[in-house]
Formats: structure tokens, sequence, C-alpha cells
């Protein structure tokens, strides 16, 4: 892979804004098998950032610890300048953070509507479901992603795949007031489908919110990151600025080879 | 590299798809079309009969009022039935529920009035209900399992209270209220039916608990990532379960004028056929309430029907076996993709 400019070079990356979201020192452990070892990571506003590693490397455990599925045993997370622990999912979303999972989360048989306030379903004067502000709520904010669907009273299973992605983003999006965490958001999805969820990460960005991908694949992150971070074996070995770095070396972090296929560090 | 995203991005739009849209447009159509089956069903049905059945008196008011009798009490517990399937799970236990619950109110009744009375049969209910939802929930066994067990039980309990005797319910008050009186033409337990139906539909598609347990009887993961309270509302559907068996088997107390241990023999069966031909989902996440009781509603028909024409309790037996089978047969096809 050829080294490329992230089509963000400037923009963003000058501004050093304060951090977001910071997680310092996490450690987790499964039985005797260490996930994760002294991660750190920042995220900050208007900014992409990726997670990228080899399987088994950690990754998927620190999103989980991002969304309060799984508890760090050692390690701060921090909001902002607020120290905080997400001791299940609904403390992560009460901090602005979102998550996209892989499998979306969705319920087929109802329609996007009803999907995009799944669990938070809003309430008219009576305490009935209050269907219409919802649909407009919905168009609205697919409007404003650009995901095309026909109609918010559409039924999920009778949408696309890369529709239910947009829906699962949208929802995100909706409700995320900081950040919002995908966990390879284009795996199941074609050439053309990826490329418009690319471009709703771009329009995420531009509204101002932390977008954090994991990606297995490198020519997504090199397209769409500001920052990629490296995980190998539960160890962040790295982070670095899309705009200056190349497959290659990001390749080599993730192997922890070096180009010529020595080990870069004899552990 | 941002063109490129912009270029493929364009070329999605370039091909607007009109074919896909009218095959998911076709594709939602299919899939309403098992909710609605019942309507063209239960008028198909009703027009046979009438022509063919006009002069053994099938068109009479005082038989249209007895169809509409016999429908009320398994409308009733198929207003429980679909938020059970719809939340995924079954209630094998609702036929036996009726006899227990019959049985505790008549007894009940007998010594210590109407409220504790009618407190005792739908206690039984409740009870039943909530020890279903547990074992489901806290033990992780299948409800098919748990509910098959506990029809036995409540079934072996029925017939121990009383020793087999049936228990003769002479409360005035009672039998005006539960089962036994009339408004206008219409019998008490008919406006019961009605009532329960509406309470069922609002509950069921326009508050939040309902959308809940639609949502958890498609994807139980998707309902707690969403902050769904899974365990909770999935206990909550057997509670509903039992408690309208429950009201089912007080009001036929109430109507019969006495409890046996023999009610609701068949119930389980017209509960479960009513709400699959009423476009309930067996494997949840969809169903319908006003399809439910027109599910109702066609089976009672057809069984007054086939009473009419002169079948032998046997022979019905195996006619409605049939054309149930008929029926759900239809039904899934549709459901499935």
């Amino acid at each position: 892979m050829a080294a490329q400019e992230s089509p963000n070079g400037g923009g963003a990356a000058g501004v050093a804004s304060a951090p977001v979201l910071r997680l310092e020192g996490m450690h987790k452990h499964f039985g005797g098998v260490v996930a994760l070892n002294d991660v750190s990571l920042e995220l900050r506003a208007a900014e992409v950032t990726a997670i990228v590693g080899d399987n088994g490397a950690g990754k998927s455990t620190l999103m989980k610890i991002i969304a309060g599925v799984h508890q760090p045993d050692e390690g701060q997370i921090w909001v902002g300048d607020e120290q905080v622990t997400f001791a299940d999912p609904r403390k992560s979303r009460a901090h602005g953070i979102e998550v996209v999972y892989q499998d979306l989360a969705l319920v087929e048989n109802q329609p996007v509507f009803m999907n995009m306030f799944l669990g938070r379903e809003l309430r008219n004067r009576v305490g009935l479901l209050d269907k219409r502000g919802m649909k407009a709520a919905t168009q609205q904010i697919l409007s404003e992603l650009d995901i095309r669907v026909h109609s918010p009273s559409m039924t999920v299973r009778n949408l696309s795949g890369g529709q239910r992605q947009g829906i699962a983003i949208g929802r995100a999006t909706h409700w995320a007031k900081q950040v919002i965490l995908m966990d390879e958001p284009t795996a199941a999805l074609g050439v053309q489908e990826t490329a418009k969820v690319e471009r709703t990460i771009m329009r995420l960005r531009e509204r101002g919110l932390s977008v954090l991908i994991v990606s297995h694949d490198l020519d997504q992150v090199f397209r769409v990151a500001d920052r990629v971070y490296v995980l190998r074996r539960g160890r962040m070995v790295g982070e670095r600025r899309i705009a200056e770095t190349d497959g290659d070396q990001v390749v080599a972090m993730i192997t922890g080879l070096d180009r010529s296929g020595a080990r870069e560090d004899a552990r | 590299m941002a063109t490129n995203v912009e270029k493929m991005e364009r070329d999605v739009r370039s091909d607007a798809l009109p074919l896909v849209e009218l095959w998911h447009k076709a594709a939602a159509n299919r899939a309403a079309v098992s909710k609605l089956a019942v309507y063209p069903g239960l008028v198909l049905i009703f027009l046979v009969f009438a022509l063919t059945l006009e002069d053994r008196g099938f068109l009479t008011s005082v038989n249209l009022l007895n169809i509409a009798s016999q429908a009320a009490p398994i409308a009733i517990m198929a207003v429980g039935a679909v938020f059970v399937l719809s939340a995924g799970e079954i209630d094998l236990s609702i036929g036996s529920v009726v006899a227990l619950s019959a049985l505790a109110a008549a007894s009940i009744l007998q010594d210590y009035g109407l409220v504790l009375g009618v407190a005792a049969g739908l206690g039984v209910g409740l009870g039943v209900g909530l020890i279903n939802g547990l074992l489901v929930t806290r033990l992780r066994v299948p409800s098919f399992l748990v509910t098959l067990a506990m029809m036995q039980i409540a079934l072996g309990l029925s017939r121990m209270v009383h020793d087999l005797q049936s228990v003769a319910v002479t409360d005035q008050t009672f039998l005006r209220w539960f089962g036994g009186g009339q408004i206008g033409d219409l019998s008490g337990m008919v406006v019961w039916a009605l009532a329960i139906g509406v309470i069922g539909f609002v509950f069921y598609g326009y508050t939040r608990f309902g959308a809940h347990v639609r949502a958890i009887g498609d994807s139980r993961r998707a309902a707690a990532t969403g902050g769904i309270n899974v365990n909770r509302v999935r206990v909550a559907t057997f509670v509903i379960s039992g408690m309208t068996a429950a009201l089912a088997g007080v009001l036929t107390a109430g109507q019969l004028q006495a409890a046996q241990y023999t009610l609701g023999a068949n119930d389980l069966f017209a509960v479960i056929a009513a709400v699959i031909i009423g476009g309930t989902s067996l494997f949840g996440g969809r169903g319908s309430i006003v399809g439910a009781l027109m599910g109702a509603l066609l089976l009672a028909i057809l069984n007054n029907g086939l009473i009419l024409y002169g079948l032998s309790a046997a022979e019905q037996s195996v006619a409605l076996g049939l054309i149930i089978l008929v029926a759900v047969v239809i039904g899934l096809r549709e459901q499935k993709d």
C-alpha cells in the first residue's frame, strides 16, 4: 500500500483541542489472559480516530470498556475534566457516548423510527408512544446524514445492509453528544455502501463529534481517520497522525516486524 | 482519496435502485398479508355458513350472540398470549390456570365473599405467571418446558382442591358482574372481552412496554443494548398471560355458575390457534391484538357451524384440527421471509 494523504490533513488536525474522552493505564484480563496491558488513548472532538491491530490484540476489549460493557481492572476514564466509571452501558451513554455495534443491534420487525428510539421511546402527554414526534425526528436525522430510506415507517427487515448500517449510525448520531464508537462499520458491506458509510463518518466529524472506529481495513483507516492507534497483544504500540505515516509503517507496527522482516522489539 | 469516496458515492446515486425499491415494497406487503389473512377468512367462513346453515338458525341473533359468548374467554386469553408470543416465549399453562383460578374463586367466594373470591382467582394467575416468568428468566429454562410442567402442576392442583367435585357459585352479585350478567343483549362475558381487547390493544401498540415486548421477541440483544430491562419485561408478559387466563377462569365460573377441574381443558389449543391465525408470529417480535380477537371469533364461528352441521364432538375435533392446521400453515408460510 502506498503512502496516502489523509483527506483532512489540514482541517481538525491543526487544532489541538482538549480530549473529550481519555483512557489512562487500562488493564484488563480474562482469567489468565491479559487482554489489555497499560493502554491509554485520547479522543478529540471533530476527529476520526482508528484502532487497528491483529485479531486478539485487544481492540474489542477496549471498545467494550468505553461502551461500559466491560469494566477495566485498573485505569482511569476521563470525560472532559471529569473522572468517570462506566459500570454498565447506560452510564456510558449518559456521558454522551454511543456505540454502533457490528451486528447493528436493530430490531428487524420494527419500523425505522422505533429502532431510532429503541429503549428511549418518546411519549406524549398521556403517556402513550409519540409516534409522530419520533417519525419527524427520524426523518430529520436521516436527511441530515443523507441516509436514503423511503420512509421512517419502513420496516428494517426490508432495508439493505447499507441502509441498516445507516440507521444504526443515525441512531448513534441522534443520541451521541460526544463520542461515537463504530465496530467494523463496513465489514458486511459492498463497495458502494462502504463509500456511503465513510461519507457519513465524514459528516459526523463535521458535526463536531469524535468518532472512534475499529477496522480491519487499513485502506479505509487511511481514507477516513485523522489518527490511528495500533494495538498488539494487549499493548498500545503506537499512535500516529495519518498525515504523517504510511501503510507500511502501520503494518510494521501491527505485526511487530520491521520492513525487512526482523523483529522490531525483542521482548 | 476523498475524491475517491465521493466518486463511489456518485456511483451509488446513479443507479437509484428502482427495482430494489419495488422488491422491498412487495416484501413489505407480503409481511402485512399474514396479519390481514384472518379478515377474508372470517368473511368467507361466515358467508359459507350463512348460506348453507341459514335454515338451521346460524343467522339468528340468539346464535350470533352465543358465538360471541363462546369466543369471549378465548379472546381474553388470546390477548395475554399475544404478549407472551411477541416476546418470543410461550405459555402452555393457561388452560390449567383457567380451572385452578375458577376453583379458587368459587371456593373462596362461598366463605369469604366477593372481593376475596375474585382476588383469589386472579391471584392464581398472578402467582403462576410470576413463577413461570422467574423460572424462565432466572434459571434460563425454555418457557416451553417451564410452562409445560406448570400446566401439569396446576392441573393436578385443580383436581386436588375439591377432589374432582365441582363447586357451585351462588353469589348473585358475583354472577351479575363476572360472566353471568347482560348488557342489553350482549352477555357480560363479551363486554369483558371487548374491554380487555381495548386495553391490550393500547398497551401492545401504543406504550413503551408494548414496544419493548416486541423488541425483545425480535432481538433480545438489541433490546438489551437499547437499555431495556429484558428480564423484567419477559416476566411481565408471563404475568399478563397468567392474569388473562385467570380472568377467563373467573368469568367462566360465573357464566356456568360453577367451577370444575375440567374447565379450560381445550382452551390452550384454541388460544394458540386464534393468536397465530390472527397474524402473531410464533417466533416473536410481531403480533396483533385485533387479529387475535378476530382469530378467536373465527374459531367460535367454525365451532358453531360444525355443530349446526350435525357433527359429533369427535368429528368436530378432527375437522377443527384440520382447518386450523391449514390456517396455521398458511400463516407461518407468510411469516417466514
